[in-house]
């Protein structure tokens, strides 16, 4: 988008009627206006989906699939509801392809343990990134513990990129599954999605894609990705905690082996033989997280009423103006200075450890992230055993940011 | 709460001229000590005389509140036997997590009791304390000659 074009979508675009949709953003915190800059961890919530969850609690609660009373049924019409919106967030071909999970993480440790570990032999290859959250990881290092088979890694650049050339170059012919992260947790880079996919789907890798950071920013149309897998959590998306989506092609989910076994993903049960539900059910054993899914489906209508267009075009105006900010203040370095990045910034201190900044910031009611960001090969590679991460939501302004760069300072006075 | 009972002058100090920083080759017993939340690592070593502490030395990365810690109890401890470091290892603990502890005799250690505030601060304070405990228990067990009875 030309600066011209992000100027107007975002004179359009009101902030301040944004934020008082937030409730806890009026809240003040050691007696300053909350500065909320750790939307990468968590993002708040909407009062939209503070209602939907308050009004299921009062007065719909039942367990799903299983009542013939009236609750019962509305509950599993709220739920059910629920999915058929995140059918069309992400622009999936059916209510087959979206499992609820408790988040970005069991939808990885889904797929690693009932598609790839019946099907990986030794010496088999799983691809990753040198970028990604541990969640990308672990699972694959477990797979892998498993079956025998070797984990690459493809690397990434001093800017925090990670050139689709390099990928393709590690795909070989017994790469099984390529696995990376849509946007970076720890550094914002927004990876080459489109082409890898493409790439791997040319020489029949499977792909997952972990869109955690992703869908907060963009939008996702899993058709127009092709990819074969794309997981997601709610509470990055302005949604509860401990809901979370897992997407599939179809087609695969269906050769797929439930992934755990219990009630709901069954149709019939005796000691000799179980027969197993259609999907999505076959992966949503025992009873789910049903006002955390209700309150992922009031995320998506309220953002469904924004003009997202506008949002991420402020969202982008935030990051420049931080990166602006930031990279004048001495002794500060931004890490992670890929040329496309989501709205998050992380950077460190000369002098000023992340988390005495991050105890400093506080103090002024600021919220950022200090640590490794579940990602410590990547503060490996750039030799900092942590960062200071301000990550942005549509919410956030430029006096925020303007605020976190005056308290780094103060921080930077107090250990001259 | 103010920042300043947290970043007493003392700390700041150690933080940014910690003392007994560095290698200690050879010792007789050393720990590794990392805080998994947050990246921080701190390695100790020891050189004992008789029973007690003749040389300690410290390296790593960590946060101010980490690395000062880390300086004041090498100096704290240094020609303690093992029994009293551990003794004020103990009282150290309490400092860091009890309101009510009280700081009498503990000289530049007492100006950690700000830390207890900052609950998410504690363990970067304690990190260099277990590691010190981890390391006097390593070095009974490898010189069972030594009794830290």
């Amino acid at each position: 988008m030309s600066n011209t074009a992000r100027a107007n979508a975002f004179t359009t675009f009101d902030v301040g009627a944004v934020r008082r949709e937030f409730p806890v953003l009026a809240r003040m915190v050691h007696g300053k206006p909350l500065c909320y800059l750790d939307n990468g961890a968590s993002a708040q919530r909407p009062r939209a989906v503070i209602d939907a969850v308050d009004d299921y609690e009062r007065h719909h609660h039942a367990n799903i699939h299983r009542g013939v009373h009236t609750l019962s049924q509305e509950a599993t019409a709220l739920y059910e509801g629920a999915r058929d919106k995140l059918v069309r967030f992400v622009n999936a071909r059916s209510r087959h392809e979206i499992i609820f999970v408790r988040g970005t993480t069991e939808a990885i440790n889904l797929v690693a343990q009932s598609y790839s570990r019946p099907l990986l032999e030794p010496d088999d290859e799983v691809l990753i990134t040198h970028l990604e959250h541990h969640a990308n990881i672990v699972p694959w290092q477990i797979l892998c513990g498993q079956t025998g088979a070797k984990l690459v890694v493809a690397p990434m650049d001093a800017r925090g990129e990670v050139r689709a050339e390099s990928v393709e170059s590690l795909m070989g012919p017994r790469t099984r599954l390529l696995a990376f992260a849509h946007v970076s947790n720890a550094l914002g880079t927004v990876l080459p999605v489109r082409r890898l996919i493409a790439a791997a789907k040319a020489r029949g890798i499977t792909t997952l894609i972990d869109g955690a950071q992703a869908v907060p920013h963009m939008g996702v149309d899993v058709q127009e990705l092709d990819c074969d897998f794309y997981a997601f959590s709610g509470h990055k998306l302005f949604g509860p905690t401990g809901i979370g989506v897992l997407y599939g092609r179809e087609a695969l989910l269906e050769r797929m082996p439930p992934w755990q076994g219990g009630g709901d993903m069954i149709l019939t049960v005796s000691f000799e033989k179980t027969v197993y539900n259609a999907l999505p059910y076959k992966f949503e054993a025992g009873t789910p997280n049903i006002s955390g899914a209700i309150g992922l489906g009031a995320a998506l209508d309220f953002l469904s009423g924004l003009d997202l267009a506008a949002a991420r075009a402020h969202e982008h105006a935030l990051l420049d103006h931080a990166t602006r900010i930031l990279s004048k203040v001495e002794g500060l370095t931004i890490i992670g200075t890929a040329s496309d990045k989501a709205s998050l910034i992380s950077f460190v201190v000369a002098g000023v450890h992340p988390h005495d900044l991050g105890t400093i910031l506080d103090e002024d009611g600021i919220a950022i992230r200090t640590g490794h960001h579940c990602a410590m090969p990547v503060m490996e590679f750039f030799k900092v055993p942590a960062t200071a991460r301000a990550s942005f939501a549509f919410y956030n302004t430029f006096e925020e940011i303007d605020r976190l760069a005056a308290a780094i300072a103060r921080a930077q006075a107090l250990f001259a | 709460m103010e920042l300043n009972e947290l970043y007493r002058d003392v700390i700041l100090d150690h933080n940014r001229r910690p003392r007994n920083f560095g290698p200690l080759d050879p010792a007789d017993a050393s720990a590794d000590g990392v805080n998994p939340l947050c990246g921080d690592r701190l390695t100790l070593k020891l050189k004992f005389a008789a029973d007690k502490i003749e040389e300690i030395r410290f390296e790593g990365q960590g946060c101010a509140i980490s690395t000062a810690s880390a300086s004041l109890m090498t100096e704290a401890v240094k020609g303690k036997t093992r029994t009293e470091a551990l003794g004020l290892f103990n009282r150290v603990h309490r400092l860091l997590t009890d309101d009510d502890a009280d700081s009498d005799g503990l000289g530049k250690l007492a100006a950690l009791s700000g830390v207890r505030e900052y609950p998410a601060r504690v363990k970067c304070a304690s990190l260099c304390w277990h590691t010190l405990a981890a390391a006097l228990k390593s070095a009974a067990a490898n010189v069972p000659a030594v009794s830290t009875e």
